[in-house]
């Protein structure tokens, strides 16, 4: 006995199309992670830490307070996709060039934040980094190798066009 | 650094960064077990009362269930934990001792049917009086919250304090010497006050979790436990079982911090396998995990005598830590925080007296600093007050009062492997100590030296491979502080091999030897002493074997890196494997480290603190904002600089939280903010754009090529020295953490109806 129902929702995950029969009660988060897709994270399950972020058309979004019927129609990207090629993304590698990362829990979301912002603005200045990240939370490192990460990456993204 | 080391001292890139910047770096929680099932507790919604009943039924008959255990429904299996004293029930016995306690585990199919008939569990209390203050707690008419009292476990590496303790006391620990009365008394200044140190609770984003099952008799857990092999004999002690029989298995983990210390939801997993056969997954939320553990809050009432010349004639100090329901790990606590209060001085005279006692809160545990935040708050901030009263320069009243290197902090101890006057003139220097400063604004800074590494125990296994390429196996776990890359790069070092060459196997207590703990920021010294041990024991093994296929005697067979000379001829390490076993192979060297020899004295290496902050402050709103951080690593030797700068970073960001923002409040017999929006941990923005992370290497620590321990102690200082600070901006010194804007702009204004000045 259920005190939900299920939908049939069409979304594409990571580039493919998939259909998911889905309760409506699901969130995004856990059916990625159902899917196989663990990077993404919970942790605050109160959109407040960003260790789960993913991007919904192109939009970073909190997957633990995202309706999983949102995705219908829509194109969700995970951690797990940026590498499909066999490189990483110029922020993966910034990320390791500056050692940002510590325990790694909260880098997936990081990555995906990151990532996004620069998609919107390939030359951001410190302080709209910093405005960026003051929704994922990191404990171990205090930032400073993560700001400056984002900032390297935007800079050879930039190069690369 | 001195050429001779090829990979000790460079900033190699950490062996775990691949797998973690793409998220494929498994955690507990991205695990899954054939047959998985979920366990969510029940929890107490009082905060002290007698359990009459537990209606089971309701919940037993609720779709995908297929148990609820209780501790009643597992008896007489005795389900009580607890390293120091085996007082902690997994599932409240007859009483609940806070709000927040699980009373039952529901086990079922999914997470979401779990937590469905959660809800419908019925638990029947018979309320009593509760004590939610540890001040209150300690008054004669107080409730009695542990009448029966369990004996402790006597652990002979474990610091647990007083054994004859009554009422409400969790422990007690002392420490002194001299005259102090007389010593007061004949001081021409004597600083009187008392300081308040926030509960906390350390946020390690991955909340505690853990799967179990019984596999052919053995109880197999995989979990976020930063200590496996302490959580293997609790789980051995309540389930009956051999060490040989619990396998306790610690992937990445997601922040530790010491929060993640001891045992926590390990035997609630057990527990639900042991009753259903099923592996049992439990995951908590992060409110579930701010129930779990938090750290001790402190108030201390502390007394400094001075000379007219700020020498320091007299110490005093009585503590009360906020310990909640159980013991857990606070004795150890209250020991380290009445080592640590008094700080790295010359005291002729000291007077410690540190109690912790039970409320019925959620128990506390440890955290990054382990007593030595909240002590430093009191003893630092009273330097500085005495520094002004008598107006001597704070740094120069430090220097007059600091041990020297080698001198003794604590009679009997180890002395100080460490030049602290210099470390604080480093510090000061950065920070502009002495230079002009801006309106508004203020600099602190604080010294600490805590008696780290803990009980020395450590364990390693080398094993050179066919090919010449080395593993190690080390039952430290990976918190994120780069361990396995530190590691890896002292094996590499001393057989002489490179950096990719060598791969680490950690923290399964069913495939790796024993390690005590990985934390007291003992894993690089204590770890890689047992490692570099387990080196030359395998290189011993290289030049015997080839010895005796070349038919020379050992002492014509010498070391080279990454390999032997034999008689002049080179022998790589896969040619002398080759010769010795013919087809495959591997020789293996052991080492340890124990309570023996240079390792006798106690603490293994002392962790300096020494950090300080510039910041403003906004008279209108009391909004306090750092403009820069400086931190002293004073590490030995950095084996991974770049490593050592994020330990020192990120526990000095860590004490910002704790100096500014970070603290549980209970609001009557619950706890208020169980949440990270009402408790609020640093953000981005709340680091400062001027940060200077100086190391300094004198190689004068036990552990590898000189190194010493960090990741606490530039956290230990931070709370004392933003007090500092906030206070030379206003005018007047704080007490209580954290500054919130409130509470400085509350300061501020009584300080300028303040005419005594």
């Amino acid at each position: 006995m259920s005190d939900t129902t299920t939908t049939a929702v069409t979304g594409r995950i990571n580039g493919r199309e998939q259909t998911l029969q889905i309760d409506n009660a699901d969130l995004l988060l856990d059916v990625l992670r159902d899917l196989g897709l663990r990077g993404a994270k919970p942790s605050c399950e109160m959109e407040v830490c960003g260790a789960c972020t993913v991007q919904l058309d192109g939009l970073p979004v909190s997957a633990c307070t995202t309706l999983a019927a949102e995705i219908d129609g829509r194109d969700v990207e995970t951690i797990e996709h940026l590498d499909a090629d066999g490189t990483l993304h110029p922020v993966q590698e910034a990320f390791l060039r500056h050692s940002a990362l510590q325990c790694g829990f909260c880098t997936p979301g990081m990555v995906m934040t990151a990532k996004a912002l620069l998609e919107q603005d390939p030359d951001p200045s410190r302080e709209d980094v910093v405005h960026w990240l003051e929704g994922s939370i990191c404990r171990c490192t205090g930032y400073a190798t993560i700001i400056d990460a984002v900032l390297d990456a935007a800079e050879v993204m930039r190069r690369a066009r | 650094m001195p050429d001779e080391l090829k990979v000790v001292g460079h900033s190699v890139p950490r062996v775990d960064g691949p797998a973690k910047v793409t998220g494929r770096a498994p955690y507990a929680l991205d695990l899954t077990v054939p047959g998985m099932v979920h366990g969510i507790a029940v929890r107490s919604e009082r905060a002290h009362a007698r359990i009459v009943s537990i209606d089971v039924e309701a919940a037993e008959a609720a779709p995908e269930v297929l148990a609820v255990v209780t501790a009643a429904s597992v008896a007489p299996l005795d389900v009580r934990f607890g390293h120091v004293a085996r007082d902690h029930p997994a599932l409240a016995c007859d009483r609940v001792m806070y709000h927040g306690e699980p009373v039952a585990l529901v086990v079922a199919r999914t997470p979401r049917a779990a937590a469905r008939a959660a809800r419908l569990v019925r638990v029947h209390y018979d309320e009593l009086d509760a004590v939610i203050d540890a001040e209150t707690a300690l008054q004669d008419d107080a409730p009695l919250l542990h009448p029966d009292r369990v004996a402790p476990l006597g652990d002979a590496g474990l610091d647990a304090g007083a054994a004859d303790l009554t009422g409400n006391l969790c422990a007690e620990s002392t420490v002194g010497w001299g005259d102090v009365d007389t010593a007061m008394a004949a001081a021409d200044l004597v600083v009187e006050g008392e300081y308040r140190y926030p509960m906390l609770y350390g946020y390690a984003m991955e909340p505690y979790n853990a799967i179990a099952s019984f596999e052919e008799g053995t109880l197999v857990v995989h979990s976020t436990a930063q200590h496996p092999y302490m959580v293997r004999e609790d789980l051995a002690r309540m389930f009956g079982l051999p060490l040989a029989r619990v396998r306790v298995v610690v992937p990445y983990v997601g922040g530790g911090y010491g929060t993640k210390s001891y045992t926590k939801v390990e035997p609630l997993a057990a527990l639900g396998a042991w009753v259903t056969g099923h592996p049992v997954r439990v995951a908590l939320s992060v409110e579930e995990a701010m129930l779990t553990t938090r750290s001790d809050g402190a108030h201390i009432r502390a007394r400094s005598g001075f000379a007219a010349d700020g020498t320091l004639l007299a110490r005093e100090f009585d503590v009360v830590m906020d310990s909640g329901a159980y013991t857990d790990n606070s004795p150890v606590v209250c020991a380290k925080l009445a080592n640590r209060c008094f700080g790295p001085y010359r005291v002729p005279a000291v007077r410690v007296r540190v109690r912790s006692v039970f409320t019925n809160t959620v128990p506390a545990s440890s955290l990054r600093g382990f007593g030595a935040p909240q002590g430093a708050l009191a003893g630092e901030l009273q330097m500085d007050e005495a520094a002004q009263r008598l107006s001597i320069d704070p740094v120069d009243l430090r220097l007059r009062n600091v041990v020297a290197p080698g001198e003794e902090i604590l009679p009997r101890k180890r002395g100080i492997d460490a030049d602290l006057a210099e470390d604080l003139r480093m510090l000061t220097g950065s920070l502009g100590w002495g230079g002009p400063s801006a309106p508004g604004t203020g600099i602190g800074f604080g010294l600490t030296a805590s008696d780290a590494g803990a009980h020395p125990t450590s364990v390693a296994m080398v094993r050179l491979h066919a090919d010449g390429s080395a593993s190690a196996a080390v039952g430290a776990t990976e918190l994120g502080q780069g361990s396995r890359t530190v590691l890896s790069q002292i094996v590499a070092e001393c057989l002489g091999l490179p950096f990719d060459r060598v791969a680490i196997l950690a923290a399964d207590t069913g495939a790796t030897p024993y390690e005590r703990t990985t934390g007291a920021s003992r894993t690089t010294t204590l770890v890689g002493r047992s490692l570099q041990a387990a080196c030359a024991d395998v290189r011993r093994r290289v030049r015997e074997v080839a010895a005796e296929v070349a038919g020379v005697d050992a002492s014509a067979v010498v070391d080279l890196p990454a390999g032997v000379s034999v008689g002049g001829e080179r022998w790589d390490y896969a040619e002398v494997l080759s010769r010795w076993f013919g087809a495959g192979g591997e020789l293996v060297g052991v080492g340890e480290v124990r309570r023996a020899g240079e390792f006798q004295a106690m603490p293994p290496f002392w962790e300096v603190g020494a950090s300080g902050v510039v910041v403003d402050v906004d008279a209108e709103t009391g909004v306090v904002s750092v403009l820069q951080l400086t931190t002293v690593g004073d590490v030995g030797i950095a084996i991974n600089p770049v490593l050592v700068h994020g330990q020192d970073l990120g526990a000095a960001t860590m004490g910002l939280g704790a100096a500014l923002s970070e603290a549980l409040v209970y609001d009557g017999e619950a706890l208020a903010n169980p949440n990270v929006v009402d408790y609020r941990v640093p953000r981005s923005s709340d680091v400062p754009d001027r940060l200077e992370l100086l190391l300094v290497e004198r190689r004068d620590g036990i552990g590898p090529f000189g190194a010493k321990g960090s990741g606490e102690g530039a956290l230990n200082p931070i709370g004392s020295a933003v007090a500092a600070a906030v206070g030379r901006a206003i005018g007047v010194f704080p007490h209580e953490l954290p500054l919130t804007p409130e509470r400085v702009w509350r300061l501020a204004q009584e300080r300028v109806g303040d005419v005594r000045t």
